[in-house]
């Protein structure tokens, strides 16, 4: 599909949306607390200090497209008012910050706050609420459970789904390989470790080789890059963050280790892990992907990132435009504009869920072609579509078909 | 066999950062007869100086020398501004300063700069050294550098009066003082090279492990170590230490079963610990005689 | 004149001291009673925070022995707790006094060998106690217990016998009578024989041990007396946060509660409130002046802290209350 045509649909989407709450005497208005005629209070958690303070991009992304949002307008001619804090990523202080932000600011919904641990805190708390907890910046297979937690809902493919398609890969081309994993000791390093042995079924146990974990405050992955090489791996499933991913990559061209590399998600973008760690020492590193890359040349003209690079100079002119985060951040800005959009005039808690649970096909135009945003009441993960991509020490090459790696499928 | 050897070399390679930033601890130690905590970040902070300086096109070593230059100021002026008016206060408030400054480091860099990783270019040939593949250039480099600054260091304290006059002014200020020597300049002075030295471990470390504001979180606590362990009045000792904690962190990390790779910081500080339990003072550190 | 016999209007230093006393435990009383449920959440977490810290304070300020560990300590009484309650359904309140009791003999234990170190190596060593936690805690071996990296959510109590209080209210008060009786038992101990002995080993370990006390014991108790004030703060706290993750349990915990206790003042039982309050408070104020440079502005209020006053807050209400006596007695 052309990217005009995409963008045409989004168009029509929203004039859709439009349309059916345009006429108040149909759609009656109700609001809980945070929403009123005029405003729509978001609260947002993220890690603006601290070890994982680089994602504070991501919050602050969000906070400028809704800059965007209210200069053109608003949602439904409300504006929007974004209420971020820093959590620095401890736990006990997100804990704090999401009890202020429904208790005392007195937000609509809590939207995309950041890491596994964080949220992990707040589910109980936010689900007794019965507040929203909207696409939360996650990958954690546990922020999908309705039934349990009707008020919990992630947005981005899950870890364990995406260590499946690598699995599945693995096992269609390299079927008598041995893998070595690095990954990072916690929540999310583990998920990718599950999906990876799930995936592989009962040739786990012999493929399988060596798995090695990093802490993040190790300075450097060498001495694990050592091992996985000298235990004749020829596979190399990465699984780390941005900097170790990058240290995993130089380290195994310095050390003439050239496995079948898989590079989690994760730790994709071209400008802030491929270049730093060598253009040439990542040459032919599989990925999967859904979001464009602002730094490869593949998107140059793409309408969709076009307007993206558009937003990033008027509006957050000092953001970093070679990370993904904030590719990321103006995806998943849209994503919550298209569910207030269908909530219309019915601004309660109840509604919002409803709608976000009610995406269909949901076209965001900085995924990749194809990709779209699905939920229903029994599926709380709207992104559940990758590609595998490989880089050509230029950029990434997509290849094979639009995989999804649906947990029991 | 082979694993192992591979391994030593990483430990090698390792232990070079680690031994870098130990000399700027051990430095800051004989001037100020503490810690400074904020060590690492100043680090971090001197290295986005020449990162900064190098993007606007300077050529390396001229952006290396300034960067030097540049820390040694940086280094001086804060003993001046900061730590001079509470000379007197008790030491864990000098603790706190350090920490406020560790945090306003931090925050200032990644406020300037982002916290997504950057690479910085080595001085050292990318390519293999005598076709060998297990230690790079770079590392060897960067231990070539950390040789020359302990010699510098050791000449400095051995054999020049000023170096003479700075062991005084901290081993017993009030006499030193009392024969001439103006204790508080050599204070700053210590500051001063500190940060050089600092900014020296910086430049070297962050081709390594990437330039971001926390890149110095967990090499400050090995650079520690290895400078306790080594003893922290010595250079030689700190550079020693530094690269024995990172060769036992690898071993520890490869060859303890079941728990080794899970915990293999873990492992090295209980052995750090324990070196210390046997000898207080570091391996090569000499015994603090206190007078009753 | 001793000080304890100037009087201000009309009252003696020690019968103003229990006036304010009483004064802030009858302000303590009525608070929660008067802000929204998010406030009495964060004042029990000062509370918390308080505890913890003035169980550093026994260790640093009345026997001289420095700890950047006691996160560790904290977090062994956080996981105490969410274990019990949550493997056990040992009732919260039974697992305060397991928490502490299991914190005394961590602590005893790491302050055995811990005696051969002094002043930067015994830094040093507990430094790396804290680094260590959060790896230990994640360990897969003993994932079964702590959940692994994914940590424990625990249920949070509901007032007892019916009385008409949200949970954080009850929370509060329940956290408030553990405070006061760890305050009490903390001021009694200081002025103790025991406390007089840890105090001496502070200032003079030489002497100390050449009139015949046993340094070696009284250091370790002390680390392990210290390590129970910590461990009940950490079982409270997992009760009030309802959650216990590795990633709660880091060095800059162990961080804050170094500066809570310099901010407070060194050796002065009630700063522990006061370092709490900063502790708690501070970072958000810092966050209200500016999101980007949120630790910068709080480095630059901690150095401003100091510079007013360098010994913490106890040098100031001394020098404050002595500007105050003097005053009173010229104008006599």
């Amino acid at each position: 599909m052309t990217a005009t045509r995409r963008t045409l649909l989004v168009a029509v989407a929203a004039l859709a949306g439009a349309a059916l709450v345009s006429s108040p005497s149909l759609a009656q208005k109700k609001y809980d607390p945070g929403a009123s005629d005029t405003e729509i209070k978001i609260g947002n958690i993220n890690p603006y200090s601290g070890p994982a303070s680089a994602y504070g991009l991501i919050g602050k992304t969000i906070d400028a497209y809704f800059k965007k949002v209210n200069a053109e307008g608003g949602v439904n001619g409300r504006k929007v008012t974004f209420v971020s804090y820093d959590d620095g990523y401890s736990p006990p202080k997100t804990v704090e910050q999401a009890r202020k932000l429904v208790e005392s600011d007195e937000v609509l919904l809590v939207f995309q706050s950041l890491g596994t641990p964080g949220n992990t805190a707040i589910q109980k708390y936010m689900n007794g609420k019965k507040v929203p907890q909207l696409f939360v910046a996650t990958g954690a297979t546990q922020f999908g459970n309705p039934k349990e937690y009707p008020w919990t809902m992630g947005w981005q493919p899950n870890y364990q789904s995406e260590g499946r398609i690598y699995a599945k890969y693995i096992l269609d081309k390299h079927p008598n390989g041995k893998i070595g994993i690095l990954y990072q000791n916690d929540d999310y390093g583990k998920d990718y470790l599950k999906g990876m042995r799930e995936g592989l079924g009962a040739k786990a146990a012999t493929m399988i080789v060596s798995e090695l974990p990093y802490e993040v405050a190790d300075p450097t992955v060498d001495s694990q890059i050592v091992t996985l090489k000298s235990k004749g791996a020829d596979i190399f499933f990465n699984v780390a963050t941005p900097k170790f991913a990058a240290q995993a990559i130089r380290k195994a061209a310095e050390i003439g280790w050239k496995p079948v590399h898989l590079l989690n998600n994760v730790s994709n973008s071209v400008g802030s892990v491929l270049k730093p760690a060598g253009l040439e020492a990542s040459k032919g590193i599989l990925s999967t992907g859904y979001i464009k890359d602002s730094t490869d040349p593949t998107w140059k003209d793409d309408a969709g990132m076009k307007e993206w690079m558009a937003f990033m100079d008027k509006y957050f002119p000092d953001g970093d435009k070679t990370s993904s985060f904030t590719v990321y951040g103006y995806a998943v800005a849209q994503s919550l504009v298209q569910v207030l959009k269908q909530a219309g005039n019915e601004l309660t808690r109840e509604n919002v869920m409803k709608q976000a649970a009610n995406l269909k096909n949901v076209d965001i135009n900085v995924l990749l072609p194809g990709i779209k945003l699905n939920s229903g009441p029994n599926d709380y993960y709207p992104i559940e579509q990758m590609q595998m991509q490989r880089f050509t020490g230029e950029r990434w090459e997509l290849f094979g078909p639009v995989m999804s790696g649906e947990i029991g499928s | 066999m082979d694993l192992f050897l591979h391994q030593l070399l990483a430990g090698i390679a390792t232990g070079g950062i680690y031994a870098c930033l130990a000399l700027a601890v051990v430095m800051i130690y004989q001037s100020i007869d503490h810690f400074n905590f904020a060590q690492g970040e100043m680090a971090m902070f001197s290295t986005y100086i020449a990162w900064q300086l190098l993007a606007w096109g300077f050529p390396y070593w001229p952006a290396f020398a300034a960067t030097v230059v540049i820390s040694f100021a940086g280094g001086v002026a804060i003993e001046r501004l900061l730590f001079k008016p509470i000379r007197n206060a008790p030491v864990l408030s000098h603790i706190v300063v350090f920490i406020a400054m560790f945090s306003i480091l931090n925050s200032v860099a990644g406020f300037t700069w982002e916290y997504t990783i950057k690479s910085f270019p080595s001085p050292f040939p990318s390519t293999p050294l005598f076709g060998n593949r297990l230690i790079g250039a770079h590392d060897l480099g960067m231990v070539g550098i950390t040789l020359v600054m302990l010699v510098l260091l050791y000449v400095l304290f051995r054999h020049t009066r000023l170096g003479l006059a700075m062991r005084a002014a901290a081993a017993n200020p009030d006499s030193a003082r009392l024969v001439g020597i103006r204790v508080g300049w050599m204070v700053a002075l210590g500051w001063g090279l500190a940060a050089a030295i600092g900014s020296v471990a910086g430049m070297m470390i962050a081709p390594i492990v990437f330039l971001e504001p926390n890149m110095m979180l967990g090499i400050l606590l090995y650079g520690l170590a290895g400078a306790v362990v080594g003893g922290l009045t010595s250079p030689i000792g700190a550079v020693l230490g530094g690269f024995a904690v990172g060769i036992i962190e690898n071993l520890a990390g490869t060859f303890i079963p079941v728990v080794g790779k899970e915990l293999k910081l873990t492992i090295a500080l209980v052995l750090i610990v324990a070196v210390l339990m046997v000898k207080p003072s570091g391996l090569f550190g000499r015994t603090a005689v206190s007078r009753v | 004149m001793v000080a304890s016999e100037r009087r201000l209007g009309g009252l003696t230093l020690p019968a103003w001291q229990r006036l304010l006393t009483i004064g802030v435990v009858i302000a303590a009383l009525v608070l929660p009673l008067l802000v929204k449920n998010f406030t009495v959440f964060q004042l029990t977490l000062v509370m918390v925070y308080s505890i913890a810290i003035l169980g550093l304070n026994l260790l640093t300020g009345i026997n001289g022995q420095f700890s950047l560990g006691h996160s560790a300590f904290y977090a062994i009484g956080a996981y105490t707790t969410a274990i019990l309650m949550d493997r056990f359904g040992v009732p919260y309140a039974l697992t305060l006094p397991v928490a502490g009791l299991v914190c005394l003999v961590a602590g005893f234990l790491f302050g055995l060998p811990a005696l051969r170190l002094e002043g930067l190596y015994l830094a040093l060593a507990t430094f790396a106690l804290a680094v260590a936690t959060p790896q230990l805690l994640k360990l897969s071996l003993f994932e079964h217990w702590t959940g692994g990296v994914q940590g424990i959510v625990i249920v949070k109590p509901d007032a007892p016998f019916g009385l008409p209080l949200s949970q954080d209210r009850w929370l509060y008060y329940f956290t408030l009578i553990v405070l006061i009786l760890m305050f009490a038992a903390a001021t009694r101990l200081v002025s103790s024989r025991t406390g007089r002995a840890l105090k001496a080993i502070r200032d003079n370990p030489l002497a100390a041990k050449a009139m015949g006390i046993d340094t070696a014991l009284y250091k370790s108790l002390a680390f392990g007396v210290s390590a129970l004030y910590t461990g009940v703060a950490g079982s409270l706290g997992a009760i009030v946060v309802q959650f216990v993750a590795p990633d709660s349990f880091t060095f800059f915990l162990a961080v804050s509660f170094l500066v809570g206790l310099v901010v407070g003042g060194v050796g002065w039982i009630p700063g522990a409130l006061i370092g709490g309050v900063f502790v708690m408070f501070v970072p958000n104020l810092a966050e209200q002046v500016s999101k980007g440079l949120a630790w910068a502005v709080y480095g630059v209020i901690l150095i401003l802290v100091i510079y007013l006053m360098p010994t913490g807050a106890a040098g100031f209400v001394r020098l404050v209350a002595g500007r105050v006596a003097r005053l009173m007695s010229s104008n006599r």
